[in-house]
């Protein structure tokens, strides 16, 4: 041992070691079955639990089978309506599961420790108070909701399916607001940390669960697969990778199953010439080196102003030699081991890529073993792989930059959009990038900031759907939002019966605020009965791709301010009323009144659908804005031609979206006559873009479409296409029944939460 | 004192830069959450603590006698049987002790061949609104009774108008006053509200020759709080890249603990590095933190729990 002399030398600060004798205990409870029913299943096939950081099987769990998920479901499925019926219940037991998970803090957070190598510090300090809150947060709207969500259902049994970072931490963030919202749950845990859910389950005994309201079943990914596919699901939600996030929104494609997708992410950190470069610099410490840098949302990408990058630089690799890398039990321990060998091979091979591309690499230092140490890869250009990738670990990128405008670029130049940090001492600047970054959750002077009251979610292929506060309850109840009605019928080309009503009328796409002939140079005969209403252009492939370029450039609308907004759409509601006769042509005249109607409605919504100010932490401002998606897809019923058009393009325009709208096949010509009309009440060129034609080929193009940011699709029959096709992009599909109401807003935006701290 | 001299340099205001202070907050927070001190380790850091303590005292009733009695504890600041315990071959002693310039000549005496230092304070403590030939009179007093080290207050008006040559003029006369003496300019960091003032005052007290910035006088609403101790270790760290000069850090006022001692030591390691863990850039401004910390190497040496009283007093 070391004399207290010797000590005085060195200023060494030791060992600091956290006991894992209660851990142990209960780890010595295994082998473990599954949590069915209120109870542990027999231990099935088993598969090895391991501790990264020593290389030591922990324990060994269930791999659950299609059986095991089945027979969970039956249990959830059993234990479901009596769980609704009581929102009393749920409170006390959500409650109590709060205190059950504070008082058993400590074993909570060294089994996490163990099971994911993550630094006790931060189970200690992070995950566990966070779980804590959560459940809490939880309790209490299963008390107001009947109040704050009248009528609202439940969906009835949800599978979770959760990853192995925060293996708690998301398991609280999956469980707490669907039992709240009176949910029986299905979970999966991550394979490679299935633990302190096990123990979870223990606790929900203790604290009253009623059996079959909570069921974990361990497994890899074909128990997830399992809970996927089991007709009994009636919502799934997912936090993972992108690519398993597609895998899931192809199969479950046309199933109704509601989906929340948590997917990947690869945040800018921006660094702007004012910010305070010491915070900065402690900020790329809590945003990447942080769990290892296994965070979804971690900055990856430092972006730095040019006039601060050698400052920056120099002080960034600095921090990182005082930076301790090693023991995640040591309650001094900084970064703690990867989660597994086969993580730790991804990351020194991306990180290799990235070199061999040309990046620069500063290393710290970091024991033998399953360990990395903080990296920070300079001069990365946008076309080096490690600017693209998702790395999740304790890896960082550096580009510099000129201007704010070009720290945008460079932000948005990503596929993800999940979480974006902003460094300035300059709050409007700060600001200004805020609105404009593409991310989910932004935060002002800090990273990685996180409250169930903040809404935590990703837009673009980090998934869709928010966790936290009044937005991620509404996630777990029910919305009567399948729509109904005909299918599309079949487009013949050639010449047609039919009598014309009248002189000649023409009808063209409209694309870009002019009237467009089909790229095809083909038409049909619409008809009604035995009268030929008119000929509809033949859209295809290309007019769908030039009416996405032409929304992408109507983006002034997006800017628009509500009020201007509602101006331009009163003045929409007087043109239709001035050509109601001409409609009348193509629709009964009171579907022509309930669309002036409907277009008063929501030129009254306009200026109206306010976001939050969240309550999260003292000192902070925590917004949740609702932004318009950008370019939306619009796939109209084939009921209604008129009203059932506008009944989708009025909300997303008035939430600033801009549209690329497919109007019903049987009668396209009510929809067509709109757009010389928009023209003339000011709706700029490119917000509203029509292309008529095949409804089935149009919407695979628009859903299969990269640079379409969301869909409203109508039409029951193409809904299983559009779903699937969506998963490309991860694009948000939401199926609109007929009708108006607040709820058209709110599938019309997304919100981003921003965080700003504040203090003088 | 055995480090050298800081060298005033030009008057340098574009070295201020504004401080976040969420983000110094959470730092501050966090550092100290990272970093756990056990057992041995533990015991050898509380040493260092009272290796780099002022022990202080600035109370309208001091007395001689008061001052001497202080000085004892100086000399011999634990008990022989925790020394033994510890492992230690000598008694350990305080960095320096620190009183008002009237009590100088009294401590100087108390102190002889102990090899530890008086300071002093000095300039209009704590307001410092005297005049300024009163205040270098002040000085030149104090270092005339003895006094190695001469704890100045600076003119906060100064911070609070952005009169930065006048603060920068003034500091650097006092240096003067001070002559083989060092200088410790307190900040009264609680006076200046702002963690963007503290940098600035922490700069401009450095380019005036300050050997130290100190945090408190002991006597503002607000004495040493982490992220103020953050903001001047890294305007510090600021002025040794700009200069290559270095300058000491003196936490001061309100803290009390073993626990205390620990934290600011993190700090001061992390922010730093280990040779701001010595009594040359170094020292804590405390009174009742010594016996906590006797306390704790009692605690460390025998695995009972001690009582003050058993110790003998300050």
């Amino acid at each position: 041992m070391t004399s207290i002399p010797e000590i005085l030398e060195t200023m060494a600060y030791g060992p600091a070691p956290e006991s894992t004798a209660a851990a142990r205990e209960w780890l010595a409870r295994g082998p473990f079955g599954l949590f069915i029913g209120g109870s542990f299943t027999a231990p099935g096939a088993l598969f090895d639990v391991r501790d990264p950081a020593r290389d030591e099987v922990l324990a060994q769990v269930t791999q659950g089978s299609e059986g095991d998920v089945d027979a969970a479901v039956q249990a959830a499925r059993t234990a479901q309506p009596a769980w609704e019926a009581d929102p009393a219940l749920r409170a006390r037991i959500l409650y109590a599961l709060a205190r059950q998970v504070q008082k058993g803090e400590r074993l909570f957070a060294v089994l996490e420790s163990l099971d994911n190598g993550k630094p006790i510090r931060e189970t200690r300090d992070i995950d566990i108070p966070l779980v804590a809150r959560h459940v809490y947060h939880h309790a209490g709207w299963a008390t107001l909701l009947a109040d704050e969500f009248p009528n609202a259902r439940a969906h009835g049994v949800c599978g979770q399916i959760i990853p192995w970072n925060f293996p708690l931490l998301m398991l609280a963030w999956k469980v707490a607001p669907a039992l709240a919202a009176g949910n029986t749950v299905v979970l999966k845990p991550a394979e490679d940390t299935p633990l302190t859910a096990l123990l979870f389950a223990e606790i929900c005994v203790e604290a009253g669960v009623p059996p079959g309201v909570v069921n974990i079943v361990t497994g890899d990914g074909a128990t997830g697969a399992a809970i996927v596919a089991h007709k009994g699901v009636d919502k799934i939600a997912f936090t993972g990778s992108t690519e398993v996030g597609q895998i899931i929104r192809r199969a479950t494609a046309g199933s109704g199953k509601p989906l929340t997708l948590e997917l990947g992410g690869k945040s800018p950190f921006i660094v702007l010439g004012d910010a305070d470069l010491d915070a900065a610099v402690e900020g790329v410490v809590d945003a990447v080196w942080f769990n290892q840098g296994e965070v979804c949302c971690a900055g990856t990408r430092i972006l730095v102003a040019e006039s601060v990058a050698a400052t920056f630089r120099k002080r960034l690799i600095s921090r990182m030699e005082t930076l301790r890398v090693g023991d995640p039990l040591d309650k001094s321990t900084d970064i703690g081991a990867i989660v597994s060998p086969a993580q730790l091979a991804r990351i020194r091979d991306l990180v290799a890529q990235g070199v061999a591309a040309g990046a620069v690499a500063y290393e710290g230092s970091a024991p033998e073993g399953c360990f990395c140490p903080p990296i920070l890869l300079d001069q990365v250009s946008p076309a080096n792989p490690c600017a693209s990738e998702e790395i999740f670990g304790p890896v960082v990128t550096l580009q510099t930059f000129r201007s704010p405008p070009e720290a945008i670029e460079l932000a948005n130049a990503t596929r993800y959009g999940l979480a974006a940090s902003i460094w300035s001492e300059n709050l409007t600047v700060a600001m200004d990038l805020a609105a404009q970054i593409k991310a989910g959750v932004v935060w002002i002077n800090a990273t990685n900031m996180f409250d169930a009251t903040a809404p935590f979610g990703g837009m673009r292929a980090s998934g869709f759907g928010r966790e936290g506060a009044r937005e991620g309850m509404g996630a777990y109840l029910r919305k009567d939002d399948a729509a109904k009605g005909a299918a599309p019928g079949t487009i013949d080309p050639l010449p047609a019966t039919g009598t014309p009503d009248g002189l000649d009328r023409t009808h063209k796409l409209y694309i870009g605020g002019a009237q467009k002939r089909a790229d095809g140079g083909a038409s049909w005969s619409v008809l009604s009965g035995d009268t030929r209403l008119g000929h509809a252009p033949l859209g295809n492939r290309k007019d769908i791709r030039n009416a996405v370029e032409a929304a992408h450039k109507a983006s002034g609308w997006t800017k628009m301010s509500g009020h201007q907004r509602a101006q331009v759409m009163y003045f929409l509601a007087e043109t239709l009323d001035h050509h109601r006769d001409g409609l009348a042509a193509f629709v009964p005249m009171a579907e022509i009144d309930a669309s002036i109607a409907r277009t008063m409605y929501y030129a009254a919504w306009s200026d109206k659908l306010s976001g939050a100010v969240h309550n999260t932490q003292s000192a902070h401002v925590t917004l949740a804005m609702r932004e318009a998606f950008g370019v939306m897809g619009v796939i109209c019923p084939e009921e209604k031609p008129l009203l059932g058009a506008l009944s989708l393009i009025l909300p997303a325009i008035a939430m600033g979206n801009r549209v690329v709208v497919v109007p019903s096949q049987a009668n396209p010509l009510a929809a067509l006559e709109l757009g010389p009309m928009l023209g003339a009440s000011d709706v700029p060129g490119g917000v509203v873009n029509i292309v008529s034609g095949p409804v089935t080929e149009l919407a695979k193009t628009l859903a299969a479409h990269d640079d379409v940011a969301a869909m409203a699709c109508a039409q029951p029959a193409v809904a299983q296409m559009v779903e699937h096709e969506s998963a490309g992009n991860l694009k948000p599909v939401w199926h609109a029944p007929e009708g108006q109401g607040r709820d058209w807003l709110e599938a019309m935006v997304q919100v981003k939460t921003i965080w700003v701290p504040y203090g003088a | 004192m055995d480090h050298p001299h800081n060298p005033a340099t030009q008057l340098n205001t574009d070295a201020f830069h504004a401080i976040n202070r969420p983000a110094a907050e959470r730092r501050a927070a966090s550092l100290v959450a990272r970093r756990s001190i056990k057992g041995a380790h533990q015991a050898a850091w509380l040493l260092n603590a009272i290796a780099c303590m002022d022990l202080t005292t600035l109370a309208g009733d001091d007395t001689e006698d008061r001052v001497r009695r202080l000085c004892a504890k100086a000399r011999r600041p634990l008990a022989d049987h925790i020394v033994a315990g510890l492992g230690l071959t000598e008694m350990p002693h305080t960095g320096a002790v620190c009183v008002y310039p009237t009590m100088v000549s009294a401590a100087v005496k108390a102190l002889d061949s102990s090899g530890i230092p008086v300071a002093s304070v000095a300039t209009g403590f704590p307001a410092g609104l005297m005049p300024l030939d009163l205040r270098l009179a002040e000085i030149r007093y104090a270092v005339d009774q003895g006094a190695s080290e001469i704890d100045i207050v600076i003119t906060r008006a100064h911070v609070l108008g952005g009169n930065w040559s006048a603060l920068y003029d003034e500091i650097a006369a006092m240096k003067d006053a001070c002559g083989p003496a060092h200088l410790k300019a307190i900040l009264a960091t609680g006076d200046l509200v702002t963690l963007s003032n503290v940098h600035a005052a922490s700069m401009v007290a450095m380019q005036a020759g300050a050997d130290f910035i100190k945090t408190s006088t002991g006597k503002e609403g607000v004495n040493a709080t982490l992220p103020v101790g953050l903001t001047m270790c890294r305007a510090i760290r600021d002025h040794g890249a700009a200069t290559g000069n270095i300058v000491g850090f003196k936490p001061a006022g309100g803290m009390k603990t073993a626990k205390d001692a620990l934290n600011w030591q993190i700090l001061m390691r992390e922010e730093l590095g280990r040779d701001w863990l010595r009594p040359g850039l170094f020292r804590l401004g405390a009174s009742s933190m010594l016996a906590d910390i006797e306390r704790q190497l009692e605690h460390h040496v025998t695995g009972r729990y001690a009582a003050s009283h058993r110790h003998a007093l300050a």
